[in-house]
């Protein structure tokens, strides 16, 4: 009886994703129903009953754009990090920066959205960001990212604060894929002679690749469902440019500003739930592919738990 | 490589690529040390301006009054404080049985297909944005109840909160010696009382600390309570009426040109920090310690 009451509660998660799933699928039907493709891929959104037009491109390119800002900026340094925890340092220094990079990812989203709004834009609109277009700005092709209006809220200063929130998830996945490299390969690599540079780029990095890549996916996973930091220093904005010096809006930031006024009578309320949807499904395929490919490390290494080894830092870190 | 496979005594062309060697060597080193440093200034900036910042809004009427009218001085946030216990402590009560109760499944019983799949689908639920979860509750019990309400916050948390505390005691319950369990089994147990009675208790102090993990997250929490509780300027206590928390208290300070607002928003989101950073840091230091000690 015991084992059929935690049987049926551990059931009970799969029904609650399942749940979730139909739920929000069901009520984002109507918006799917009424606008078909074009939900995804017009460029206006008006919730006015009458006039009532969704088209979620603007949101889904918003939440694109500050999520590849995000990796960008962050991947390296996380990767860095890891290699530096797990190769470099060890012993007293280890363990107080390993607790400090975690709870930076214990900080509420809410208390880095305060922060980014009242201290880091001003410093990105007066400093950052215009110091940006003076240089990166004259580079062709990729100086387009950096020119435009510096000042307010923009899809930049939102990729900046993503990249310090995912920070601690990608290094904690990283270091754990880099952990389960076996001892023999860094040893055989050092016995021939090899740098400690060359010895991470020859025999460590190439086993951890995948799992880096699963690391970088679930940081690009959190990055595209963040709400409330987002929300306060993106700008709200509609429009889809080049620039990156321009306020955007991410699909999570205009559930939390317009769900309130979202009413059944038009197709408003189906229309949040529709983007809900949208995100979920992203945020589920990024997950799924995540934990197989970090899965795919461990196991390709022969690691000690596999399954448990990538998954127990997640945990942790989430907190 | 090459050179490393020469003499030492071939001069010339190999000190020149042992000392490019190390240059590069030196300059990975020093690239490690900056993403180390890098990594820290956010931390640094962001507690030390909460801190500043937010000391000077905390008095007794800070933690004991609702709030003034906008631009008036004075006031404080009780409402916030007490809706938070509310919500987080009716999600607590939801989570930790449910939780438990699926990673002793996971860690007691669960072998197979059926096991792995429910793993896979709590490490899902687990990267779930909590904006999906809010508005996930909002179109069940918001829409259903018609109103706003500490309850709908509540359950939207547990969502978030169940499958952290599932993974997190299942790992633990994991640690316990394989010898204690055959050992009660081999007195004649039944497989149940063993789980209650030796397995639980031996790792009640990780299946604390994974609780307080899933609270600290559920504590900071903004946006599903923003979807589900709504706010209230008043204190609330009943489950079914709109009901305030810190968290959405600073995001709708943060969002007001309100100056006075400003200060009481930072004051909320020190307290928060305090609260969430002590969770974290006490749940570590337990963590570490239980291990040993079962280990």
């Amino acid at each position: 009886m015991f084992r059929g009451l935690s049987l049926a509660i551990a059931v009970g998660m799969i029904v609650l994703l399942a749940v979730l799933l139909w739920v929000l699928a069901s009520g984002g039907y109507r918006a799917f129903a009424t606008f078909g493709l074009h939900f995804l891929t017009g460029r206006s959104w008006n919730p006015v009953f009458g006039r009532e037009e969704f088209g979620a491109l603007p949101f889904i390119f918003g939440t694109l754009v500050t999520a590849a800002v995000a990796i960008v900026l962050a991947v390296p340094v996380a990767v860095g990090l890891a290699i530096l925890l797990n190769e470099v340092t060890s012993g007293w220094l280890r363990n107080p920066l390993a607790v400090l990079v975690d709870l930076l990812a214990a900080i509420p989203s809410v208390v880095y959205g305060l922060w980014g709004l009242f201290v880091m834009k001003p410093v990105f609109d007066h400093t950052v960001e215009p110091f940006l277009t003076r240089t990166v700005g004259r580079v062709p092709l990729i100086g387009a990212l950096f020119r435009g209006n510096p000042n307010g809220g923009d899809l930049f200063t939102a990729g900046v604060i993503l990249a310090i929130m995912i920070l601690p998830i990608v290094t904690a996945v990283t270091r754990e894929v880099v952990a389960v490299v076996p001892g023999d390969l860094r040893e055989a690599a050092l016995a021939l002679g090899a740098t400690r540079y060359e010895t991470i780029r020859m025999a460590v990095l190439p086993y951890a690749r995948s799992g880096i890549v699963g690391a970088t996916v679930l940081g690009l996973g959190r990055a595209l469902g963040e709400t409330i930091a987002v929300s306060l220093v993106v700008g709200n904005g509609l429009g889809i440019g080049v620039s990156l010096f321009k306020p955007g809006f991410t699909i999570p930031a205009v559930i939390a500003s317009e769900f309130r006024e979202a009413t059944n009578v038009g197709v408003h309320r189906s229309a949040l739930l529709a983007l809900a949807v949208v995100l979920v499904a992203i945020a589920l395929v990024l997950a799924a592919m995540s934990r197989l490919l970090v899965r795919r490390t461990v196991k390709l290494v022969g690691g000690p738990s596999v399954g448990g080894a990538a998954e127990v830092p997640a945990l942790k870190v989430t907190g | 490589m090459s050179a490393a496979t020469g003499t030492v005594r071939t001069s010339g062309l190999s000190t020149r690529l042992a000392g490019s060697r190390r240059a590069k060597d030196r300059a990975f080193t020093i690239f490690l040390w900056l993403c180390g440093g890098l990594a820290m200034l956010p931390l640094l900036f962001i507690t030390s301006y909460v801190v500043a910042k937010g000391a000077s809004a905390l008095n007794i009427d800070f933690f004991t009054k609702e709030p003034a009218a906008p631009g008036e001085p004075g006031g404080g946030i009780v409402q916030s404080f007490i809706g938070t216990g509310l919500i987080v402590g009716m999600a607590t009560a939801f989570a930790v049985p449910l939780g438990v109760l699926a990673a002793v499944y996971l860690s007691e019983y669960g072998r197979g297909r059926l096991a792995s799949a429910i793993r896979f689908v709590a490490e899902i639920l687990l990267s779930t944005p909590s904006i999906v979860a809010g508005a996930f509750i909002w179109a069940v019990v918001v829409v259903a109840l018609g109103s706003f309400s500490a309850l709908a916050g509540s359950i939207a948390l547990t969502v978030l909160m169940w499958p952290i505390v599932a993974r997190a005691t299942e790992e633990i319950l994991r640690l316990v010696p394989q010898e204690l369990r055959e050992g009660a089994l081999a007195l004649g147990l039944p497989r149940w009382k063993v789980i209650l009675r030796v397995v639980v208790p031996t790792a009640g102090a990780g299946i604390f600390t994974a609780i307080m993990l899933a609270v600290a997250r559920g504590m900071g929490e903004t946006a599903p309570i923003l979807l589900t509780a709504l706010g209230n300027e008043f204190v609330n206590v009943h489950p079914l009426q709109p009901t305030d928390a810190v968290p959405l208290r600073v995001y709708n300070y943060a969002r007001t040109p309100v100056v006075s607002q400003h200060a009481i928003g930072w004051g909320g989101a020190l307290t928060l920090l305090v609260g969430v950073l002590l969770l974290s840091i006490t749940a570590r230091i337990l963590s570490s310690r239980q291990q040993r000690r079962i280990r």
